[in-house]
């Protein structure tokens, strides 16, 4: 299981635009990812491709989160993906 | 050649094909379940779920396509929700229920619900999200039946929208570059499709019985200020439509200055909903804003928004009319504009019922929290903010009103006078505050007993009914009393109109002769309305207004008004 931190750098949070570009960029691989709160349990972790459980998860400008995955090429997988949270889409 | 006839809300005329915008889907029926079997080696369950995901599929692409075309927010609107049809979320709970034995319309449309409740119950912008999510939800149940979706259909050439009715939320999606007249076969002359219609500026017909029978495509003429629809156009149409276009960008824009023929001034302000439209308002040399809506800050939120976001909110609006008049009224929830946090929902008569300023009592606190954070927001601003309270029935509310104004700072407290008692006592409500507007939607719906919603009752829905008229007599003539009772040598205190009638260039005529002091309206109602009091004097206006009010009926006041204004059809008004 491959894991990275990130830290939610759009000014808005993980909503609207950011958590769309999010989710798409999730939804686009081949492989399962989830995204949790740092220090949630891992089971209780949502899928990173859903755009509505995203929006749900409410993640602020600032809070860490950490994304989960499995399976030949998480790790770039992973890496893209923090990209993505770590850019200030407002800007 | 056929003609549909309804209530003319918004001047023009056009020729162009009509695109219908479907009716509502109705649910599936309750706990409809999967069909016997499936063709193949597969199972009903596999046969749904793939039906299914091809439908969402069909949704997403459809809006994909649709944001591509698009720009800005409505773009990313329109990217968001194409991403909602196939999300995991909802797609994983309607095959949950599939596989439990309902049907595929029926699972989408019960997944759909249960999404929709859970934004909800998470407030704010997420619970507004809920919308979208039924949206698609509409969509891809009209992808399973094969039968087109109830949205505002696409287009690529302009068209005329025809719909039963519209929404609110339907105007997000209406592009006025390709829609270039509104017709609904119900909804009355003050309903949203009015008002989307006057702040968009578009020809616009409502309660036109019949028009859902139009064909798609069909060519048709609209005349907005006529009320009229007429199939087969013919060269008059076309002529007609062609010289409409000509007098409307003859009609420009507004110089900042409302005015009678012999220079009186009768200022002329907007009605806005938030900072975009102020904006606007003031782009287009509106005197002030004689109306700020304050719900845009509260609506879709869950619980009272706070301080710091009200005083930003207000401050956006204030900020765009430095040095002018900015009228702001609290916050008017409830009827039509329910608040989950404010207002009860099982009301019998919601419009009768515990709305606008009463709100008070049930849920004190509120109201004192939106003075201070209108105090805050004007003392950061140069604007000249004025504080009015809607629904006040008595002076005691007016004087209760104006108590929390002074605790809040705020100077220059008012009055919306929309329920009749307080247009017939408005000399004792003058006394407790210090001016009054006239809500002109809500005081004819219940002066004339008659639902601002309702198509059936959009004649008694008209503020050319006599009583209306009376009704705002009656209010200028208490101020002039309060004025004469209180012996300072100050004339009356000001009473403005702030509802759709002051809209209307030959009802501003009228109210201007009746003694209103300024009129408030969409700003783009604005350069015509300028343009026909330029057209009178103050005698002129007082004569046409005293003949309207002794008029026996709507149709003859509104008959023999236009009849002494012959700029109204100079203008194509």
């Amino acid at each position: 299981m491959s894991e990275r931190t990130a830290i939610i750098a759009s000014r808005v949070g993980l909503h609207a635009r950011p958590a769309a570009i999010f989710a798409e960029a999730a939804g686009d691989l081949d492989i399962e990812v989830t995204i949790a709160r740092l220090g949630e349990p891992a089971e209780d972790a949502l899928d990173a491709a859903s755009m509505l459980s995203i929006m749900g998860l409410g993640a602020e400008h600032g809070e860490v989160v950490v994304l989960r995955a499995q399976g030949p090429g998480s790790e770039e997988a992973l890496e893209a993906l923090v990209r993505i949270l770590e850019t200030d889409h407002d800007a | 050649m056929q003609s549909y006839v309804g209530v003319g809300v918004t001047p023009g005329r056009v020729v162009g094909p009509v695109r219908i915008m479907p009716p509502a889907l109705s649910a599936p029926p309750a706990g409809e379940s999967l069909p016997e079997s499936a063709e193949g080696g597969t199972t009903a369950a596999e046969a749904a779920a793939a039906e299914l995901k091809s439908a969402a599929a069909q949704v997403k692409a459809e809006l994909l396509d649709r944001a591509g075309r698009a720009t800005g927010d409505g773009k990313d609107v329109l990217s968001a929700t194409a991403l909602m049809a196939t999300d995991p979320m909802l797609i994983k709970a309607a095959v949950k229920l599939i596989n439990a034995g309902s049907s595929a319309q029926r699972a989408i449309w019960d997944a759909g619900n249960d999404v929709a409740a859970m934004l909800i119950s998470l407030g704010g912008y997420m619970a507004e999200r809920s919308h979208d999510v039924l949206d698609v939800r509409s969509r891809i149940v009209a992808a399973l039946r094969g039968v087109p979706a109830p949205v505002i259909p696409d287009s690529d050439e302009p068209f005329i929208l025809v719909a039963e009715d519209l929404a609110p939320a339907d105007t997000a999606t209406l592009d006025p570059a390709k829609v270039i007249a509104l017709v609904t076969a119900g909804g009355g002359p003050q309903s949203h499709t009015a008002i989307i219609a006057r702040n968009l500026g578009l020809p616009a017909v409502v309660a036109a019985r019949g028009v859902m029978e139009l064909a798609e495509h069909e060519l048709v003429y609209v005349d907005g200020a006529q009320g009229r629809i007429t199939t087969e156009p013919g060269d008059a149409e076309l002529a007609a439509a062609a010289k409409w276009r000509m007098q409307s960008s003859q009609l420009g824009t507004f110089d900042g200055v409302g005015q009678l023929a012999d220079g009186t001034r009768l200022d002329l302000l907007a009605n806005v909903g938030g900072a975009k439209d102020a904006v606007a308002a003031a782009a287009a040399n509106a005197q002030g804003v004689g109306l700020l809506r304050t719900e845009f800050c509260f609506l879709g939120h869950d619980t009272e928004p706070g301080h710091d976001e009200q005083v930003a909110a207000y401050k956006g609006v204030f900020d765009a009319f430095g040095g002018k008049k900015v009228v702001v009224r609290t916050l008017d929830a409830g009827a039509d504009k329910p608040l989950p946090f404010l207002t009860d929902s099982t009301e019998p008569n919601p419009a009768l019922g515990v709305r606008g300023y009463r709100t008070d009592t049930t849920s004190p606190g509120v109201l004192a929290r939106q003075l201070a954070a209108i105090a805050d927001a004007a003392a950061q601003s140069s604007a000249r903010v004025w504080v009015m309270a809607p629904m006040i029935s008595t002076a005691a509310e007016a004087a209760g009103f104006a108590a929390l104004c002074t605790a809040a700072g705020l100077s220059t407290p008012g009055v919306m006078v929309e329920v009749p008692s307080a247009a017939l006592t408005s000399r004792h409500l003058l006394e407790q505050v210090e001016f009054a507007s006239l809500g002109t939607n809500d005081l004819t719906q219940y002066a004339m007993a008659a639902d601002r919603q309702l198509g059936p009752l959009a004649t008694l829905n008209d503020p050319w009914q006599p009583a209306v008229l009376a009704l705002v007599q009656a209010t200028v003539d208490g101020a002039a009393a309060q004025a004469r009772a209180a012996g300072n040598g100050a004339g009356p205190k000001p009473v403005g109109v702030c509802g759709e009638a002051a809209a209307d260039p030959a009802l501003a005529v009228v109210l201007a002769g009746l003694g209103v002091t300024s009129l408030s309206m969409s700003a783009r109602a604005i350069p015509a309305v300028s343009a026909v009091l330029r057209s009178v004097t103050p005698a002129q206006a007082r004569e046409v207004a005293q003949r309207a009010v002794a008029a026996a009926s709507a149709s003859e006041a509104r008959a023999l008004v236009r009849a002494e204004l012959p700029i109204l059809a100079e203008l194509g008004l």
